[in-house]
């Protein structure tokens, strides 16, 4: 009674064989042997597991059969110095191919508050302890081991955020990772760790210098301490042709609160994965996504809301608007474990079809296991609403502008939950550059 | 027809029956099974030789042996779905289970002997007594026969069959064969194809163009034709412009000899007809309930499937409507009670093939103890469709602090002609009616059960009147237990 196996028609490793593998520890020289150690278990184990098949419940719905490993250069090498974007304004880390490019602008009044804003290369030796304990440390559980091992295995740098105790910084830290080069691959990783009732606001921006395709397998670890607030915006505007793969970690801890927005415009294919861990009372995660999906390209978003003690909160609003024959799926589940009593879960999921060819999957989820909760979830999809179209119409506004107009009350619905201003000002921007050249 | 060549494969033939055979009563699951002697016997275990067995006692034409065979084939080929299912289903021995079985005789169990409890709980349910006899054992057979046919006589006027799928395979083999296995595919899953190899009773019903079935069909009427209910195979036609209810189940706690029921229920709503399917179901709590269900709607067809799961061990039942035809409708309204040591893995399946269809699908669950009640739902509506709807809404309701729901709805919607919303919410009862009520003089169970009978009332009443009823009283009787 067994299923014939088909015969593998894809390498699992793709381009990220054992001698690039060899050839990638080689540019680590300077590392000390525990972060080496740490790449060499996530390299055997992406090459010991599986690309996801078909009936793989968390890649339901995915195209997996475009998920090739294949042909990609996994240490690119390259002196250019690019043309690169700075929608929002300077940036304190830039990351191009995987190095850093610019000195960073240390500023010395946050250095003075003890604020760490460093490379991770820096970090293994300098800060190694707090590395350690954040650094992909938290379980993969939405269907990406294997490409979280390979980012751990071929991360180059990335960036280091430390904010100490009773900081509060208003001006947001801002990174940038970019990529450039047919076949490039790329690791961006951004590491915040917001301590004791301090509060920050980074932002990660990841864009291509040029239109060719690369590679992204890219990861953050945040982590809230006792009362902190953290905000992280990540703006994703990576090539049309990039395949990409973003995996997010949120830890928030005894009445702290972190609210994530991630904005995805580029890439062919681009999944992101994002586990909210709610692990003391009074904790709280907001978690916010839009997206603006034209052409042929895919957004494939998981979540997952783990409420791990009493008193916790968390709150999801993913916004899609898709143009042309694009695709979003939306997988999302709550769950509260059974000592989680008085959680307070919310998910929602909202689909805004902009073209007769566009493909929206939903599937949002809830696992509950205690009974004083109050969970909720919805997913809505429609189009632009006829009548107020008809409204705009009517007051003299070109179709063409209501119709822009009313994507941006679909989307601002989101960005006006930014507190920073510039920052809601400079997605904005983003997101009308990308609706004007589809 | 191929003559059974394997005589071992038969069961020895037992004429006369001993007058007491050993009555074995199993309180340990809550529920009790005794032992009776089967007229057919297709032993235990799953094979080729069963599936001859089966065809030969019922005489059965080649056509239909050839799709059982095929069937088997396909069932032992695919997998159990445990990569998005329970892995509960890992415990079922396919070895051990008996999937043929056919009564020649009446147990011989008397009254006396049916455990307290269960005659409490027909006392409270306000069962007939009449119908307590049979569900308990003491009768194999709830006396229906005069009632059955005084039905049957009163639709065939109006040209409707009304009788068993094995009758109605030898005798309307013209309609049956049209419609049979069209709407769910013996492929469709691991248990339809089970079913599809080894499926015996159900009913059959042809509604011929522009008749209005003025009374309820239910499968009550014509249980005693076999070991009803454990792979049943139903298929209703229902012509164009007809209307048809059709109920099966009751809310008594059932009886059962086996443990693994999977039955197919296929409908097939022609232009412009109605079909409203009710279930009730109550098996026992060792009973693993695997039910495929499905409708398909022609143009301007109305499919609804009322679906109450109180029973079981582990149920995974997903009614579905395929609205093929413009402005077809499909509705489930569902709801499930889980309590210590059942799951209860329901929804719905909607898919959209033409334009302006519309589908709603309402679901209410009740986790008690530790038990988990699943909602679990796809609605699909492809490319290049026009105007359709869909509308969502599952609540839950937690009684327990242990008490565990689960929600995972899959929705796909392709272009932008489309409205289509999902919400789901998950809530305790709330502390403060159960306080109103008890200052009102209420115990605790009282306001308790008149809080859950609330939240599903507006479903409740979408039920025929007696059954909401004993639905109603089954609730107070769960909740009695879940306090305190």
């Amino acid at each position: 009674m067994s299923a014939p196996t088909l015969p593998a028609t894809k390498s699992i490793i793709g381009a990220f064989t054992a001698e690039a593998f060899a050839e990638h520890l080689a540019t680590q020289k300077s590392a000390p042997s525990w972060w080496l150690d740490r790449k060499r278990a996530a390299y055997e184990k992406f090459a010991a597991l599986p690309l996801p098949s078909r009936t793989d419940e968390a890649w339901r719905f995915s195209n997996i059969g475009s998920l090739t490993l294949d042909g990609f250069a996994p240490t690119p090498v390259s002196d250019l110095k690019p043309e690169i974007q700075k929608p929002f304004g300077l940036p304190a880390l830039t990351f191009f191919n995987n190095l850093p490019i610019s000195d960073r602008s240390s500023k010395s009044d946050l250095t003075a508050k003890g604020v760490i804003v460093t490379t991770l290369a820096e970090a293994t030796t300098q800060h190694a302890d707090l590395l350690k304990a954040h650094f992909m440390a938290q379980p993969q559980k939405l269907g990406s081991e294997k490409f979280a091992a390979l980012h751990t295995a071929f991360v180059g740098d990335g960036a280091f955020i430390y904010i100490p105790r009773g900081v509060e910084i208003a001006e947001p830290i801002i990174i940038t990772h970019a990529a450039s080069g047919d076949g490039t691959a790329v690791f961006p990783h951004t590491l915040v760790i917001a301590e004791e009732n301090s509060k920050v606001v980074v932002v990660d921006h990841f864009v291509s210098a040029d239109a060719s395709a690369h590679f992204a397998c890219g990861a953050n670890d945040l982590y809230a301490g006792h009362g902190a607030r953290l905000t992280y915006v990540a703006a994703q505007a990576w090539s049309a042709d990039t395949l990409s793969f973003q995996f997010n970690s949120t830890v928030v801890r005894r009445d702290a609160r972190i609210q994530s927005l991630n904005l995805h415009l580029g890439a062919r294919q681009a999944r992101h994965e994002s586990l909210s861990q709610l692990q003391a009372p009074g904790a709280f995660s907001e978690m916010l996504a839009l997206t603006v999906a034209g052409k042929t390209q895919e957004f494939d978003q998981r979540t997952l809301q783990i409420h791990q003690a009493p008193n916790t909160k968390s709150d999801l609003l993913y916004k899609n608007a898709l143009n042309d024959s694009s695709k979003t799926i939306f997988s999302g589940l709550i769950i509260v474990d059974p000592d989680a009593q008085k959680t307070d879960a919310y998910q929602s999921n909202r689909n805004l079809m902009l073209s007769e060819e566009a493909e929206i999957n939903s599937l949002p989820g809830l696992e509950i296991q205690a009974n004083d909760v109050r969970c909720t979830h919805g997913s809505t999809t429609s189009r632009v609403d006829a009548e107020q179209l008809y409204y705009l119409q009517s007051r003299g506004i070109p179709p063409k502008t209501a119709r822009q107009l009313l994507i941006f009350g679909f989307f601002e619905e989101v960005l006006n939950r930014l507190e920073n201003e510039p920052l809601h000002d400079a997605l904005r921007g983003l997101i009308e550059t990308k609706l004007k050249n589809q | 027809m191929n003559p059974l060549t394997d005589t071992d494969a038969l069961p020895p033939e037992t004429e006369t029956p001993t007058e007491n055979p050993t009555v074995g009563i199993d309180q340990t699951a809550g529920n009790f099974s005794y032992d009776v002697n089967y007229e057919f016997d297709a032993g235990t275990g799953l094979n080729e030789r069963t599936i001859d067995y089966i065809s030969s006692v019922k005489k059965e034409a080649t056509w239909i042996r050839e799709f059982r065979h095929k069937a088997l084939k396909t069932f032992q080929f695919m997998p159990l779905p445990t990569h998005w299912a329970t892995k509960d289903l890992e415990n079922i021995n396919f070895d051990k289970i008996r999937y043929y079985l056919s009564q020649g005789q009446k147990p011989k169990r008397t009254w006396e002997e049916v455990p307290d409890d269960i005659k409490k709980t027909f006392e409270r349910l306000g069962i007939p007594e009449q119908e307590r006899k049979f569900l308990s054992g003491v009768e194999a057979q709830f006396d229906s026969e005069a009632a059955y046919s005084n039905i049957k006589d009163i639709v065939a006027k109006q040209g409707v069959i009304f009788c068993n799928s094995t009758q109605a395979l030898r005798e309307h083999p013209e309609i049956f064969r049209k419609w049979f296995g069209k709407v769910i595919p013996t492929s469709d899953n691991k248990f339809s194809a089970l079913n599809s190899a080894v499926f015996s009773g159900g009913s059959f019903i042809y509604v011929p163009p522009g008749i209005k079935v003025a009374q309820p069909l239910q499968a009550y009427f014509r249980i005693n034709a076999e070991n009803f209910g454990q792979f049943e195979r139903t298929l209703i036609i229902v012509d164009e412009g007809s209307e048809l209810t059709y109920m099966e189940g009751c809310t008594a706690p059932k009886f059962s000899t086996s443990t693994l029921h999977s039955a197919v229920v296929e409908l097939v709503a022609l232009k412009g007809a109605k079909i409203q399917y009710i279930t009730v179901q109550n098996w026992a709590s060792n009973v693993y309930n695997l039910v495929t269900k499905r409708g398909l709607a022609h143009e301007e067809a109305e499919i609804k499937w009322i679906d109450c799961n109180l029973g079981s061990r582990l149920t995974m039942k997903y009614p579905g409507v395929v609205l093929k035809g413009r402005k077809a409708r499909g509705e489930v309204i569902s709801i499930a009670l889980a309590n210590d040591g059942q799951h209860q893995d329901t929804g719905a399946k909607m898919v959209h093939a033409a334009d302006e269809t519309t589908s709603t699908i309402v679901s209410k669950s009740i986790s008690v103890g530790q038990g988990r009640a699943t909602y679990r739902g796809v609605v699909h509506i492809p490319k290049h469709l026009k105007g359709c709807k869909n509308n969502t809404e599952c609540d839950a309701l937690l009684i327990n602090t242990n008490s565990r729901t689960d929600t995972y709805p899959a929705i796909t919607v392709r272009g932008d002609q489309h409205a289509v919303q999902h919400e789901a919410s998950v809530s305790k009862v709330s502390e403060e009616q159960i306080f109103y009520m008890q200052q009102r003089g209420l115990t605790e169970g009282q306001a308790m059960s008149l809080s859950v009978n609330g939240f599903i009332n507006d479903l409740a009443r979408q039920f025929p009147m007696e059954y909401s009823v004993e639905l109603k009283r089954l609730i107070d009787l769960e909740m009695e237990g879940s306090v305190g």
